[in-house]
């Protein structure tokens, strides 16, 4: 059982191995500095085909014509934010990971702490209300024996109360 | 009773939200060119390559720029609304040949000769139409893909709807069905050459 599970292990950590650096993309470069920013740029940049990958991690096609795109747009000495916009202006605001703050995207900015905000006020609502419900009031006197006689049962028992 | 009111509204707006987002396609990305003038080129004619052809060719028209390539699945099943186009409808329907042989998912392109690139790229999308029915007024021929960054194409096939004065009005991502055809496209090909 024991050996089973060890070959097990082994297998699934291999397989993992073999996704990581099974298919690294080739680097075409020649020159380290454009490849540096081209990985900062398609970094920021998601990929349309697979969408939950960014620009510089995927394997897809089109990854490829574009991240040779950038180079091509890096070599002519275009600056990061020209290049940012050459995307945008063709795949829209939903090519970049981190979308620019605007009309239409103030909830995906701010809709989390609005939210955070609205359920701190529930919170502190209902706490002081159930405060409100909770006030102290004084014991009757029979409440009180009861409570004396579970607080302290041997004395009640021994009749000293 | 209102202890219950609110998380039920809670609930219900969670589901309506939910059941909305289940709706939407996520493939659909809403392209920033609509609204603006579409991307000029130059590209051979599959069946002239020796004759480029301009989208400024189209100015004063109601145009269609189709997407696609013999190697799209999704290409074959939208053909036959685009035949049926073709039959009944004279607005002019150019298509867009996407790296009919480097898209291809079975061809290394490595190993093909880059002088025979384009000889292939002509015989395959020849004989797809060949086969399958040609409804393009003309086809022509982005080898590398060049043009479809400059469309923002990520997923063949694509349609853009083009005005007379070349301003992009519609973008279909993915195959157009008979309803998106005549819910869509035909209204607007309509107020268009009005």
């Amino acid at each position: 059982m024991k050996h089973a599970l060890m070959v097990l292990l082994v297998a699934v950590a291999s397989i993992g191995w073999h996704a990581a650096h099974g298919g690294e993309a080739v680097p075409l470069a020649e020159n380290e500095l454009t490849e540096k920013r081209l990985i900062a740029i398609s970094s920021e940049l998601r990929c349309l085909v697979c969408q939950n990958e960014s620009l510089a991690g995927s394997h897809a096609e089109l990854a490829n014509d574009l991240r040779r795109e950038i180079r091509t747009l890096i070599n002519q000495g275009k600056s990061d934010s020209e290049i940012m916009d050459f995307m945008v202006s063709r795949y829209g605001d939903f090519v970049r990971y981190r979308p620019p703050l605007k009309g239409t995207t103030l909830l995906l900015w701010f809709g989390p702490a609005l939210l955070f905000f609205v359920g701190l006020a529930a919170l502190v609502r209902y706490l002081r209300r159930r405060d409100r419900v909770l006030q102290d009031a004084p014991l009757t006197a029979e409440e009180q024996r009861q409570a004396d006689a579970l607080l302290h049962p041997q004395d009640s028992r021994q009749g000293r109360s | 009773m209102n202890r219950f009111l609110w998380p039920l509204i809670g609930f219900v707006v969670l589901v309506v939200l939910l059941g909305v987002g289940l709706t939407l396609n996520p493939r659909d990305v809403p392209s920033p060119l609509v609204g603006k003038p579409a991307p000029d080129f130059s590209l051979p004619r599959l069946h002239a390559p020796e004759q480029p052809f301009s989208p400024k060719e189209m100015l004063g028209k109601v145009w269609l720029l189709n997407v696609w390539a013999s190697w799209c699945v999704s290409c074959r099943q939208e053909h036959p609304v685009l035949v049926d186009l073709a039959r009944r409808q004279s607005t002019p329907l150019i298509g867009l040949n996407y790296k009919e042989v480097r898209g291809d998912g079975a061809i290394d392109i490595d190993k093909v000769a880059p002088d025979s690139e384009k000889g292939m790229v002509i015989e395959r999308a020849a004989a797809w139409l060949t086969q399958h029915g040609d409804p393009y007024t003309l086809s022509v021929l982005d080898i590398d893909g060049r043009v479809g960054i400059d469309y923002g194409v990520y997923g063949v096939p694509e349609t853009y709807v083009i005005d007379k004065a070349g301003i992009i009005r519609m973008k279909q991502t993915g195959p157009i069905t008979p309803d998106i055809f005549s819910g869509k496209i035909l209204p607007l090909l309509d107020e268009l050459s009005k």
